[in-house]
């Protein structure tokens, strides 16, 4: 298996306490996009710190790209691109420094770094950019140099942790179509397997894989489009976690926004 | 050059650009250790007289006793501004992507000691010139022996720094540091008075004194100064190293609790 294949993983923050995630079981084949759809709380960002190995989980098993993350986590983490959902740059260092050192994070250096580093800048359009401190970046092209720098050492697994929170449309639209096409077109001929977690219905394509997490377990599973069934992605979303009052009312508005229309329109 | 060797330059690299770029930094690194020899240690002459003890030959100034301290000095607050800022990595995220690097856990951690360390003997190097220029006498036979024992403090202080990181969850709980943890070590240790001194008002605080790592560290760079190998302060230093790097290490590891509570 190539891609990414989580196995029964349960995990607790305290031996006693609940369970963060409980009997939790997917896998995303490579060139596939698969949203990991939950609201907040349902433990998508401990998925996420289980899967970049931050903590381990005493039950279950996760394999990178062939290899296990528990037995050989060297090869695991170099296979692994990640977008965290809290930003991780230095602002005061310029875009080209950031991405000279994570690459060197990674062991890249000289002309191979300079190469890579290149060429993840123009995937984003961000080539001209390189020079600029990020801080003087807005959040949209700081969330596309942050995925340019995840793809620099061309990773077989993309995991992105709400890559799109505090966006504007047209920004969020952007990011969203590029690691569509991401997954579709892959990087050099090598398509990675991409788990895109986010709480936005309306950033999921019909013929995407969803898996729906809510308090810590799998709700269900599958194409977008059967997994809505004659109805739209965002009502069966909202059903299913039990916050259908929340939806209509408007507090949970990234929901709503996909519940107008069926999961294919809202894409489209 | 090797992955590894290229993932601790650009960790070390990172360090010292940070530090360069925080001019603040720099010279609150350099004002602290002079004011202590130029004004504490100024008022102080008179009332603390000192006998030959080793490695001196001859009686000296309070100036030149209070050098290996005020060293000492600088790289125990080096230790904890690196731990302050490995909190505040942990804070703003970059701490992870840190760990997401393929490399070990101890060769990350490892690589951001010696980034510390590194910026440490900048500071020590910067605050001996202008102390000469000031007229304080600082022998140069032991500047050679001084360079490798430096960075065995500094490896020390940086671990127990990297030790506090691992434990403290927030940055406003670093002005507890402080209080617990940089002021008794400081105060209590050979960095202001030598222990015979202190053993004349309390025995008590004396053997707290001669516990103390920092007692330690601040003789073993005395001595080196002079151009001698303390080795049981070197024991002491190298033994608090590998307590504090084990109980850091401990507490990155992504399977204890300290890390779970952290990633909520």
């Amino acid at each position: 298996m190539s891609g990414l294949q989580v196995d029964g993983i349960t995990f607790r923050y305290a031996a006693k306490g609940p369970a963060a995630l409980e009997d939790v079981s997917f896998r995303v084949e490579p060139g596939v996009f698969c949203a990991l759809l939950g609201p907040n709380g349902a433990g998508k960002s401990t998925l996420f710190a289980l899967l970049t190995r931050l903590v381990v989980a005493r039950a279950g098993r996760i394999e990178v790209a062939g290899h296990d993350l528990a037995r050989h986590p060297r090869a695991a983490l170099a296979a692994i691109g990640v977008v965290f959902q809290q930003p991780t740059l230095d602002l005061d260092m310029s875009v080209w420094s950031n991405l000279t050192y994570f690459a060197g994070l990674h062991g890249l250096s000289g002309r191979k770094a300079r190469c890579a580093i290149e060429a993840a800048l123009d995937r984003l359009s961000m080539r001209e950019r390189a020079g600029e401190p990020v801080r003087n970046l807005n959040g949209g092209h700081r969330r596309r140099m942050e995925i340019a720098r995840a793809l620099i050492h061309r990773p077989a697994v993309l995991l992105l942790d709400e890559a799109t929170v505090g966006l504007d449309a047209a920004s969020r639209a952007a990011i969203t179509d590029h690691v569509h096409d991401l997954a579709a077109h892959g990087l050099d001929g090598h398509r990675p397997a991409v788990l895109w977690a986010s709480h936005l219905v309306d950033e999921i394509r019909p013929a995407d894989q969803v898996v729906i997490l809510h308090r810590g377990k799998v709700l269900a599973q599958g194409d977008a489009r059967d997994l809505a069934g004659e109805t739209t992605l965002a009502q069966r979303f909202l059903a299913m976690t039990g916050e259908e009052r929340e939806g209509a009312s408007g507090a949970a508005g990234p929901v709503g926004e996909g519940a107008t229309g069926r999961a294919g329109e809202a894409a489209e | 050059m090797s992955g590894w060797m290229v993932a601790m330059r650009v960790i070390c690299l990172r360090e010292a650009r940070r530090f360069l770029s925080q001019r603040g930094r720099f010279l609150a690194a350099l004002v602290r250790p002079l004011v202590w020899l130029l004004v504490f240690a100024a008022g102080f002459r008179a009332a603390l007289g000192l006998s030959i003890i080793p490695p001196y030959q001859t009686y000296i100034t309070y100036e030149v006793y209070i050098i290996p301290g005020l060293c000492g000095m600088i790289q125990l607050f080096n230790g904890m501004q690196s731990s302050l800022s490995l909190v505040y990595d942990q804070e703003m995220g970059s701490m992870r992507l840190l760990l997401t690097s393929p490399y070990p856990r101890w060769w990350l951690l490892l690589s951001k000691l010696l980034a510390g360390v590194l910026v440490s003997i900048l500071q020590v190097a910067a605050f001996l010139a202008l102390a000469v220029l000031f007229g304080v006498e600082i022998p140069l036979e032991g500047l050679a022996l001084l360079v490798p024992v430096l960075v065995a403090t500094g490896l020390m202080l940086g671990a127990l720094g990297l030790l506090l990181s691992s434990t403290i969850r927030q940055l406003e709980n670093f002005a507890g540091v402080m209080n617990f943890v940089i002021f008794p070590m400081f105060f209590l240790s050979s960095a202001l008075y030598p222990l015979w001194k202190m053993a004349e008002s309390s025995p008590l605080l004396r053997d707290v004194c001669a516990f103390n790592p920092f007692t330690h560290a601040v003789e073993l760079i005395r001595f080196a100064l002079y151009g001698q190998l303390n080795l049981p302060a070197l024991g002491w230093v190298v033994l608090t190293f590998c307590l504090c790097m084990g109980g850091a290490l401990w507490g990155y590891d992504p399977g204890r609790g300290l890390q779970r509570r952290r990633v909520r």
